[in-house]
């Protein structure tokens, strides 16, 4: 065969190999130890000396082209191995993912875990305290006296053995300021409890308490903590703040504050700076320090910044409603 | 409290319409709770005399009457009211006329007679719920007068929320005083000066308790007019402040309670003998009072007594056989002083809550009984007739206000804003108080009305209010910043339920109060804690546990068609009512298959280990040990005793067969519950360096008896220090063919590693050797062949 023969030969019977392994067994026809290429390299000893490089170089031209048929071809022959290997792997991504499923929290999780993480980013840390309270935390030590008509307003749930339901979350004050020195920078969030059930009121709520003790904490300080509060808790800088007098006996000056929604106002909750007595209660001298408080009712926040209409279904814990949440 | 907006207007009537008046009361912190008009929108109706009524032609129930409006001629309006009569003055509604509910009067024939207007019912005007006929007027009504005039009813009803500290503004005359120094306007007074007596009669009074009732004003007033009537402007006006006239002397001292403030009692004279007293009750002393309770008095409540025994329960209520009846011709009339302490809870104690004891609880002006009585007495006086004698006056009175020490600095400093002494001198003056400029700040003295303000505080609350809250700016804080302390080593709460979200549990929120039964199906600490006043038995104790609301839950939602669920809760349970004995938990439950229903997956129900697999996760990084224990609520042969460092810390099991079968369950639960404090600190990591070299495996099997706790094997190699074994768990379990029965096969693996030299295969099998030997000797455990 001489080499134009072997060459075309060569190129017909690679494209005629159908896998690799045929083109394996097809490749030592021509480049294995008793192939044609290696037949004609043999064959070279045999010619004079002047024609050995010609002819030389004219059979590894040869060798050459041939390995690159082989090459083509075997790339050929691997990609469309890959094709098909990877045809028959193919799956119906759109068939459902397997495993468990993720829960979720409750909104008024979702609502306090917001509002501590609005507080504690301008420094108040959170503290807590028991619900099942005395008469002292809950009362006296936040200057109402027995038999005082602010008690009326709480419809405190007592229980047999002594002890009152926490009416609100007011007390931790108390525990806070009697373990801890000023300044003071604490929000405290929990559930309270009034004797109370109807379509507007749960027996049992969420508040959440804020605290700030401090030398020079003013009344225009509450009203730009409150306002920047709630425009931030509702993403909206164009929500109003609104504060009325009113009154509680553990803060003077005291408001109520309202927030501007829709065409009106709605009550968002309570606040003022600490009375005197109730720092007299637990040992801060209240011509040095001031400070205020505030008491937010959670649910409220709740139903406004996830539309919700009923405050039961809070409690209800129908998982369909819940599950909104996530 | 509830007020008429014309009354309030009689005594001060600032520029504002109704709208702003109400906002400027709310803004000084009288809360405006509601504003509803007197009566509803009407026009064109007069006052009007029926001249003659005469039976329709046409019909039985009907009458044709001929009625004055006026005008030079009457009108014929047929009428169907049967009060309808010749000489009546009522209301006519003319042609033309826009009644509520969007009814025009028009000409019209009613059964072939021509009518020209309306004869009303008060129902029909909208100014009464029901009516029997027409509106009879009285006599004196002008003819023609636009009935709204007449009847006044262009009017407001406004209710105010009165914080208890503003027992001033109970009553018209406080809110006047309110408004005049908000508004800077003219308040208009009462003759308050006294009635000159035209008798001498007197009768003692004794005061045997002046700490409660340090002041008593008594009058008699003898010779009423037993017949005389209420005129009708007073009438209306208690009506709009939601009383009813009873009579005149009655009506007369709640007027004066809610134009004044100051409640008031008379007595019919004939029934008091001896003197009048003030003192306190001996214990069961009995008194029947006006609204016909009869009371065994405590011993410390106030009464009004005479020399036979109480009159009235002071403050509170007037006693039923010593008040004005319709008959009375004498009376004594009481305005008296009685301090909050002794009136304050002791009206609840009862059962009662009076205009008067509401007034007396918040404070009343110790300085308004003698003035009242004045009043009161000029009032009687016109409608009743009759002469009054001498005013008694008892007690000693209350002391007068001391002056406040008013530091404008310190007002600055408090309420965080730029406003001159002036200014504030300027609000406290306008609201009554003496000023008197002292040092470098004021002496402020309160009005004897403003018993609220004794200390500097309290004036500047005043100064704020009146400047106006909104006035105030908005002040973000400034101050050092500290940043808060962030401890690594220590887990938050939001942490924890996200390693419950993640394994598919919702967290819910239930009462803290459940129902007796639940608590003690589930309480294993502690005494049932109970509640003295529940709102409903199944609220009636304070949870011992958390599984009791989550398996309530779990009812709900089964009910409402889910099939599969996995719930918690983080909350406190209550062990005793103890501030320790209040811990907060983490409860969780698992109901239904092991993972929810999907393709390619054999739906295999959740067991213990599935739930326990949650709880590590839970309590993750810290490890927990899981021992076999009894827990009341739970299957005693699948319940778990979760201790961490030796310290138990909770609960995991399946729900009671017991509870499983009363709650009508198709699937067992399974709960578990963990004290939250015990997984909130772990230890900060901290690196060691792994060994270069790869560890060994070696698996070996081996078999012990079905009852042998795994859980002991692992802890006893993992506790004996082996040499080279490096870790050692548990990776299969067997029973069944091949087992011989009572026995279970356990596959283990175990990795042997020495830190610094490659290990000889004889070395390996040394290592491998021990754990056998461990096993063999704890559990007689046999190497499976």
């Amino acid at each position: 065969m001489n080499l134009e023969d072997i060459l075309s030969e060569a190129g017909q019977a690679f494209a005629a190999a159908a896998n690799l392994p045929t083109l394996d067994q097809v490749k030592a026809r021509f480049l294995g130890k008793t192939g044609a290429i290696t037949e004609q390299m043999k064959s070279l000893g045999a010619l004079p000396a002047e024609e050995r490089k010609q002819a030389g170089a004219r059979i590894n031209e040869v060798k050459n082209q041939v390995e690159a048929l082989l090459k083509a071809r075997r790339d050929a022959l691997q990609a469309a191995e890959l094709e098909k290997q990877l045809a028959a792997e193919s799956l119906d991504v759109t068939l459902p993912g397997r495993g468990e499923g993720v829960g979720g929290l409750h909104p008024v999780s979702l609502t306090l875990a917001r509002i501590e993480s609005l507080f504690a980013s301008i420094g108040f840390a959170v503290a807590d305290g028991p619900e099942i309270e005395t008469d002292f935390y809950n009362f006296t030590a936040l200057n109402i006296p027995e038999n005082h008509p602010a008690r009326a307003m709480h419809d405190t749930f007592y229980l047999k053995d002594g002890g009152l339901l926490r009416t609100h979350t007011s007390p931790v004050q108390v525990h806070y300021m009697q373990a801890h020195e000023p300044p003071v920078r604490i929000i405290a969030p929990g559930r309270v409890y009034r004797v109370d059930s109807d379509a507007t009121h749960s027996p049992m709520f969420h508040q959440v308490e804020g605290l700030i003790v401090d030398e020079q904490v003013s009344f225009a300080n509450l009203k730009g903590v409150i306002q920047e509060f709630l425009q931030r808790f509702f993403e909206r800088d164009d929500l109003r703040v609104r504060f009325r007098p009113s009154f509680f006996p553990f803060t003077e000056p005291s408001a109520e504050m309202d927030m501007s929604w829709g065409d009106g106002w709605l009550e968002i909750g309570g606040c003022g700076m600490v009375h005197p007595n109730v720092f007299g209660h637990v040992g801060i001298d209240a011509e040095r320090y001031q400070g205020f408080a505030f008491g937010l009712g959670v649910e409220r926040l709740a139903m406004l910044r996830y539309g919700v209409d009923d405050l039961r279904l809070f409690f209800e814990n129908d998982v369909r409603f819940l599950r909104q949440f996530a | 409290m509830q007020f008429s907006e014309a009354w309030l207007r009689s005594l001060v009537n600032p520029p504002l319409n109704t709208q702003d008046l109400g906002h400027l009361l709310t803004m000084a912190g009288l809360e405006v709770e509601e504003m509803v008009p007197a009566a509803p929108a009407f026009t064109q109706v007069v006052v009007a005399e029926i001249l003659s009524a005469e039976k329709h032609p046409n019909a039985d129930r009907l009458q044709v009457c001929q009625v004055n409006v006026g005008e030079a001629q009457p009108l014929t309006i047929v009428c169907g009211a049967p009060n309808a009569r010749a000489g009546l003055k009522t209301a006519c509604a003319r042609v033309g006329a826009a009644l509520p509910g969007d009814f025009h009067i028009k000409q019209a024939k009613v059964r072939s007679v021509e009518s020209f207007g309306m004869l009303c019912s008060a129902k029909e005007l909208g100014i009464a719920a029901d009516a029997e006929g027409i509106m009879e007027l009285s006599a004196d009504a002008p003819v023609g007068t636009s009935l709204r005039d007449w009847l006044a009813l262009d009017d407001t009803l406004i209710t105010l929320k009165l914080t208890p500290n503003r027992g001033d503004c109970l009553s018209i005359a406080g809110i006047a005083r309110e408004v005049a120094a908000l508004t800077d306007q003219p308040l208009v007074a009462r003759d308050m000066s006294p009635v000159a007596p035209a008798c001498t009669d007197t009768l003692p009074v004794a005061i045997d308790a002046p700490e409660a009732c340090p002041r008593y004003c008594g009058r008699i007033i003898k010779g009423l007019n037993p017949a005389a009537r209420t005129p009708d402007w007073m009438v209306r006006r208690l009506e709009r402040c939601g009383l009813r006239a009873i009579h005149p002397v009655v009506d007369v001292t709640n007027y004066v309670l809610l134009e004044l403030g100051q409640p008031m009692h008379g007595f019919d004279l004939a029934r008091i003998k001896g003197t009048v007293r003030a003192r306190r009750a001996r214990a069961g002393e009995p008194l029947a009072l006006l609204n016909g309770q009869e009371l065994a008095l405590q011993a410390d409540s106030l009464v009004i007594a005479d020399d036979t025994g109480a009159l009235a329960l002071a403050g509170i209520m007037g006693g039923a056989g010593s008040g004005v009846t319709d008959g009375t011709v004498d009376i004594f009339l009481e305005a008296a002083h009685f301090t909050p302490d002794a009136v304050a809870g002791r009206a609840r104690a009862y059962g009662l809550s009076t205009d008067s004891s509401h007034r007396f609880e918040r404070g009343v002006d110790p300085e308004l009984p003698g003035q009242a009585m004045e009043w009161a007495t000029r009032l009687i006086l016109d409608i009743c007739g009759g002469q009054p004698g001498p005013v008694t006056v008892a007690g000693p009175g209350v002391a007068p206000a001391q002056g406040v020490p008013f530091r404008p600095d310190r007002a600055r400093r408090v309420l965080g804003f730029e406003i001159a002494d002036a200014v504030m001198a300027g609000i406290l003056s306008r609201l009554g108080m003496s000023v008197e400029a002292a040092g470098t700040g004021y002496l402020v003295t309160p009005p004897s009305h403003r018993f609220d303000i004794n200390r500097e505080v309290d004036l500047i609350e005043e100064i704020a209010r009146v400047h106006g809250y909104d006035q105030l700016p908005a002040i973000p804080l400034s101050g050092l910043q500290v940043m808060l302390p962030a401890e690594e080593g220590k887990r938050s709460v939001t942490h924890m339920k996200s390693a419950l979200t993640s394994r598919g549990y919702q967290e819910v929120i239930t009462y803290s109060f459940i129902s007796d039964e639940v608590d003690r199906d589930f309480r294993v600490e502690g005494q049932t804690v109970s509640l003295l006043n529940p709102i409903a038995s199944q609220m009636g104790v304070m949870r011992g546990s958390l599984m009791g609301g989550l398996l309530q839950v779990l009812r709900h939602n089964l009910n409402h068609g889910q099939e599969r669920l996995r719930l918690f809760e983080v909350g406190r349970v209550f062990i005793s009512t103890r501030a320790q004995d209040q811990p907060l938990r983490v409860g969780g439950l698992s109901y239904g298959s092991a993972l929810p229903e999907q393709w390619a997956e054999k739906a295999r129900g959740a067991d213990f280990y599935d739930v326990r697999a949650d709880v590590e996760a839970l309590i993750h990084p810290l490890v927990a040990r899981f021992d076999a224990a009894a827990h009341g609520s739970l299957h005693p042969g699948q319940c778990a005793r979760i201790s961490i460092q030796g310290q138990s810390v909770g609960w995991v099991g399946a729900l009671h067969p017991a509870l499983v079968q009363k709650h009508g369950l198709a699937k067992v639960p399974f709960l578990f519950e963990v004290d939250l404090a015990a997984l909130t600190r772990h230890p900060v990591p901290r690196y060691a360096q792994e060994p270069r070299l790869p560890a060994v495996r070696r698996d070996i099997a081996v078999v012990v008896d079905a009852q042998v706790s795994v859980g002991a094997m692992l802890e006893s190699v993992r506790t004996a220090n082996l040499p080279l074994v490096a870790e050692f768990s548990l990776f299969d379990l067997y029973q069944g063919q091949g087992v011989e029965p009572g026995k279970k096969s356990l596959a283990f693996k175990v990795l042997v590693q020495h830190t610094e030299k490659t290990l000889t295969d004889q070395e390996i099998d040394a290592a491998v050797q021990g754990v056998l030997d461990n096993l063999q000797k704890n559990f007689e455990a046999s190497l499976r062949g």
